[in-house]
């Protein structure tokens, strides 16, 4: 009972991992089908900027919340940047896109080193989230708490935005079709760019929230980006509940496989399971019935 | 009319492909020997080595450090007036921490560079990758990394520890001084962790040490939950962590995230220096214990110049750790070997290598000619809270390399 | 169009197929050092899976992100035969002994036979590109779902092949080998047979797509990428095209592989992973995914340009690369097959510019890779 137990948490709050990482994705991908190999980058800006905090801010109490906002902003300005400099030219071509992002993450990653240098950065933890509270008898790290809470958070304020705001109805004008939208009169350019800068921007807090679980270096991103497509791709694209779902399945099926035999076969054999998933539902988890048939 | 005019280029192509494939063919069967002839150039007045570190991808963390104290080494042999009278001129290679290219660039800097020596090298599999460029050159390759042994190429010259001189006293020191009667085996998925774990369990086996588990995650993985709730779990004396790289920070953070100490369960490590304690966080790592040969706090002269000149070119905040150390003075072997053969040539210098010493930051090295490996004394140590390594157990004296392990009766390969 | 760009354009492929020919065969061999030769030797295999890629890429629209993988199964199956054979009759590989319990594992066997080997390296990737393309085509995954499956795939392969280092030498990969089908690896002459191969398979190579693109087949694998629906009311399954194209890029792949393994004299899991296989992307794109020549001229290129700048600029190769991606797709999405045809187009007083072919504002739902494949087309369209 106590290792069922152990491995559901363990899988919750990987799966709230993946679900942080993903979850801009759902966002940019699902609207713009803008395959952003970038984001992993992003991600990995969001972390230095933690660093970057934690040197300024001398209290360390104080510096993770304010490393948050921070990152939020300098990811979507990173998302707004190469919007405007280079995704907006290439909408027509959406693979196309994926290996210009490619790209601009190799250059991301290459001026992180030559700025920050190639050693991984300590960005140290707040002193409110050191140790564990026990749960059902399992010690819980206070760490893990905190970005499955954070996940959750994420996630309303996500949807707040989106069924709240005229901005939100925007977005979900244009994700569900575009051509109409703009015939209404939605600038579709400025909903684009608000969409990316907000899913560019939660890319910047996962960023700062992985530095509470490992290190902060110039490959942070590239370890996460091939799992938060998956992700993305399991939960079907665009579709937010989907997504959640998605993380959560893949986080706990990694962990009790990862317990039942090692990490790199339980790695290989999720990858399988999610070739063989599209097989059963090429659509992802949820999707809409269309007759579009494109 | 299409098909036949393109089916007929077709056939014409193939036959010349075929063709000039057979009449290229006329060498050397498998089973001759290779002959080589070395092309370095002694008749300036500077000699030409090669640096192969990894200035980018996962390893350029580690191995750009390992780059700077090299340089740092051929700039004091070089304002000492160089070797045999010749300066010594650099060519530096990136490895970028691919194998497929370390054996590439080994290549350029053998063949179209003609070097004298190549210094570098990092990862196993780098090692690997390079052995049979060197070997089937006749080239010489300088080694500066603490290694899984059981190797000993007549072009490689080791100058990181071996297993008897790093895991086995790490051992020694976890059964004699914390007196354990069990451990837990955390390591990265590849060739260093899993043949140190080998020799673990068998010395284990030996020595009355029960192993409760053996964990291996993919190289660069950070997912680490799983892999602490079964350390937790099967409550060992002591882990030994074969950890490479980034998998340390999340190990540690996570560790130290379910309430794990070091007083309660310490984790020895293998692969964590002076220069990885600030990326892991000084708070995670504070009293846990490192096996390596040298330390930035050891107290000696030769120590101290070594750590002061490194500052003094990289700045106030550069630390010094055993691998840098092991580069450093690898450089000045091989001057020494040089000197001592009288001569560049690959031949001469390896037949002069045994018994040639230096006084090294680690304290006196010496080279054993048979294996190639070089005597050194194994030093435990424990993070302390500036972030720096304190000796806390030695060997006391130098320990002869052993990369076989010949000399301890319960190793079966 | 006139008379004369119409047979210009007709017989552009094969002179620059010709010229190509002279290049590698007569020219390079004589001016390159025996080290620089192999370089090139080595570049020829990546251009031999970029070939495959521009099938599948170019000509079909699939963005095949995970060729990593087949170039594996090549790379892999001819590495196990050579040391096997280095091994001799019953033999177990050196690294086996050093981290296994030395006895070789069954399916390694069957590679002990040379001949096998070589089924092995064309059939194998065959009926796993076969099986995956019917399972994928047919359930109608394609666009970016297709691609980051084929990622995910070679991601896996790696992770499997590193884990595995009891039989596969896990990181380290395997190297070391002494002799290819009896002749010795160390003896330049036979690195210049390898180089002689690799080259010629390269061409031959070339000039299959130049008659494959001609077919009905060639036809309508374009006609997929730009129209599937079309394809499919007009009676043809283009689930099948597709998957004969990604079969054939496999196995091209799997050759390239395979023959990269003596000439390179290693493979590790770095070399099929999710980065070695967006790198063979890389020279499609910018030779010109869709045009016969882009691609193998492409992956020589950048094969050249990574071994000249890393060497002049150590450490810096990732900004080339990264800013090579970014300005080829953005500004040059027909690589320099369009830049050829853009200097012709010039010539023949058609005033052209490069803005032309940068699509802005395409409606959404009219998108196609029309426009990047231009040049084929009109190609085509000139016979």
């Amino acid at each position: 009972m106590d290792a069922l137990l152990a491995q559901v948490f363990t899988g919750v709050s990987a799966g709230a991992v993946l679900l942080l990482i993903a979850l801009g994705l759902t966002l940019t991908f699902g609207q713009m089908g803008v395959i952003n190999m970038a984001h992993g980058e992003f991600i990995m800006a969001g972390a230095y900027t933690a660093y970057v905090v934690s040197t300024i801010v001398a209290s360390t109490e104080l510096s993770l919340l304010i490393a948050l906002p921070a990152g939020f902003v300098v990811g979507g300005l990173l998302g707004l940047a190469l919007e405007a400099s280079v995704l907006r030219w290439m909408y027509a071509r959406p693979l196309d896109t994926l290996l210009v992002t490619y790209g601009v993450g190799l250059l991301l990653q290459q001026v992180a080193r030559d700025i920050f240098g190639a050693p991984a950065k300590e960005v140290p933890a707040p002193g409110w989230l050191d140790g564990s509270i026990p749960i059902l008898g399992y010690d819980f790290p206070l760490t893990r708490l905190f970005i499955i809470v954070l996940a959750g958070l994420c996630v309303a304020a996500l949807l707040a935005v989106l069924r709240f705001t005229a901005l939100g109805r925007q977005i979900r004008a244009t994700v569900g079709n575009r051509d109409l939208a703009e015939t209404i009169g939605i600038s579709t350019r400025r909903t684009d760019r608000a969409t990316f800068f907000i899913g560019s921007g939660l890319a910047g807090v996962a960023g700062v929230a992985l530095t509470l679980l490992g290190s902060t270096g110039p490959n942070l991103g590239t370890s996460y980006i091939v799992q938060a497509f998956l992700v993305v791709v399991v939960g079907g694209i665009g579709h937010l509940k989907g997504t959640i779902v998605a993380a959560l399945g893949i986080g706990l099926l990694q962990a009790f496989l990862a317990h039942a035999l090692t990490g790199s076969v339980a790695q290989v054999i999720v990858f399988l399971a999610i070739v063989a998933f599209l097989q059963l539902r090429p659509q992802g988890i949820l999707s809409v019935r269309t007759r579009s048939l494109a | 009319m299409r098909t036949k005019f393109s089916s007929r280029i077709l056939a014409a192509s193939s036959v010349l492909a075929l063709g000039l494939t057979a009449t290229a063919c006329g060498g050397a069967k498998t089973g001759d020997t290779a002959t080589s002839e070395s092309c370095v150039d002694t008749s300036g007045d500077t000699i030409k080595i090669g640096f192969l570190n990894s200035l980018s991808g996962t390893m350029a963390i580690s191995e750009t450090t390992v780059f700077k104290s090299l340089s740092m080494a051929a700039e004091e042999i070089n304002a000492d007036g160089g070797v045999l009278g010749k300066k010594l001129e650099i060519v530096s290679e990136d490895g970028q921490s691919e194998p497929t290219v370390f054996a590439e660039k080994a290549t350029k800097l053998i063949q179209d560079d003609c070097v004298a020596a190549v210094f570098g090298g990092w990862t196993s599999s780098s090692r690997k990758a390079m052995l049979p460029v060197f070997e089937g050159n006749d080239a010489p390759l300088f080694y500066p990394v603490q290694y899984e042994g059981l190797e000993s190429s007549h072009n490689i010259f080791y100058t990181g520890a071996t297993t008897n001189q790093q895991i086995i006293p790490a051992l020694d020191f976890l059964k004699q001084e914390k007196k354990i009667e069990s451990i837990f085996l955390v390591g990265s998925d590849y060739v260093f962790p899993r043949t140190a774990n080998k020799i673990i369990k068998q010395y284990a086996a030996a020595n009355g040490i029960e192993v409760l588990g053996e964990e291996y995650q993919p190289l660069g993985s950070t997912d680490f939950g799983t892999v602490v709730d079964k350390v937790k779990a099967a409550g060992a004396d002591a882990v030994f962590n074969t950890l490479n790289g980034d998998s340390n920070v999340a190990f540690f953070k996570e560790y130290k995230g379910k309430g794990l100490t070091a007083s309660a369960m310490p984790v020895l490590s293998v692969s964590i220096a002076e220069e990885e304690v600030p990326g892991v966080g000084v708070g995670n790592l504070e009293g846990q214990y490192t096996a390596w040969n040298y330390y930035q706090t050891i107290d000696s002269p030769a120590n101290q110049k070594f750590v002061t000149d490194f500052k003094a070119a990289n700045g106030a905040k550069a630390v010094t750790s055993d691998p840098m150390e092991a580069a450093y003075t690898s450089l000045h072997l091989w001057k020494g070997m040089v000197e001592k053969a009288d001569s560049f040539a690959v031949e001469d210098v390896i037949d002069a290598s045994d018994g040639v010493t230096y006084d090294a930051p680690e304290g006196t090295v010496e080279v054993d000619g048979e294996n190639h490996h070089i005597a050194k004394t194994a030093l435990i140590g424990q993070v302390n809270s500036a972030g720096l390594i304190d000796t806390v157990w030695s060997s006391d004296k130098p320990i002869e390399p052993d990369p076989y392990l010949k000399s301890y009766d319960w190793w079966k390969n | 169009m006139s008379m004369k760009t119409l047979r210009i354009k007709h017989s552009s492929p094969y002179v620059g197929w010709l010229l190509l020919a002279v290049a590698l065969l007569v020219l390079a061999p004589a001016v390159l050092s025996d080290f620089r030769l192999g370089l090139l030797a080595k570049y020829c295999c990546y251009a031999i899976a970029a070939v495959g890629i521009g099938l599948a890429w170019g000509r079909g629209g699939m963005l095949v992100l995970g060729q990593g993988l087949y170039f594996g199964i090549g790379a892999y199956a001819m590495a196990m035969h050579l040391k096997l054979a280095d091994a001799g009759p019953g033999g177990v590989p050196d690294f086996m002994a050093l981290y296994g319990d030395a006895t070789v594992p069954g399916w390694w066997e069957p590679l002990r036979n040379g001949g096998l080997a070589v089924v092995v390296i064309l059939v194998l990737p065959a009926l796993v590109a076969g099986l995956l393309g019917l399972a994928v085509f047919k359930r109608r995954i394609k666009g970016a779902y297709f691609a980051i499956l084929s990622q995910a795939l070679a991601a896996a392969f790696a992770i499997l092949l590193v884990g595995q280092v009891k039989t596969t030498g896990g990181a380290n990969g395997l190297n070391n080998f002494q002799g290819f089908f009896g002749y010795a690896l160390f003896d330049p002459a036979n690195k210049r047979m390898l180089y002689f191969l690799a080259a010629g398979i390269l061409l031959v190579s070339i000039l299959a797509m130049a008659w494959l693109y001609r077919t009905r087949f060639g036809e309508l694998l374009v006609a997929v990428r730009d129209g599937e629906e079309r394809v499919r009311f007009l009676g043809t399954d283009p689930a099948n095209v597709k998957l004969a194209a990604y079969v054939i890029a496999a196995v091209l792949a799997s050759i390239g592989g395979a023959l990269f393994v003596p000439i390179a004299g290693i493979v590790s899991p770095d070399d099929v992973g999710v980065v070695a296989s967006i790198g063979l992307l890389a020279g499609v794109a910018l030779g010109g995914r869709a045009s016969l020549l882009g691609p193998a001229v492409g992956a020589l290129l950048i094969g050249y340009a990574e071994t000249s700048l890393s060497e002049a600029f150590p450490g810096s190769w990732s900004y080339f690369q990264g800013a090579l991606f970014v300005l080829v797709i953005l500004l040059l999405p027909g690589g320099l097959a369009q830049l050829l045809g853009l200097i012709g187009r010039a010539n023949a007083h058609r005033g052209s510019s490069v803005s032309d072919h940068i699509p802005r504002g395409v409606p959404r739902g009219k998108q196609s890779e029309t426009e990047i494949a231009r040049s084929a087309s009109e190609e085509a369209a000139a016979r």
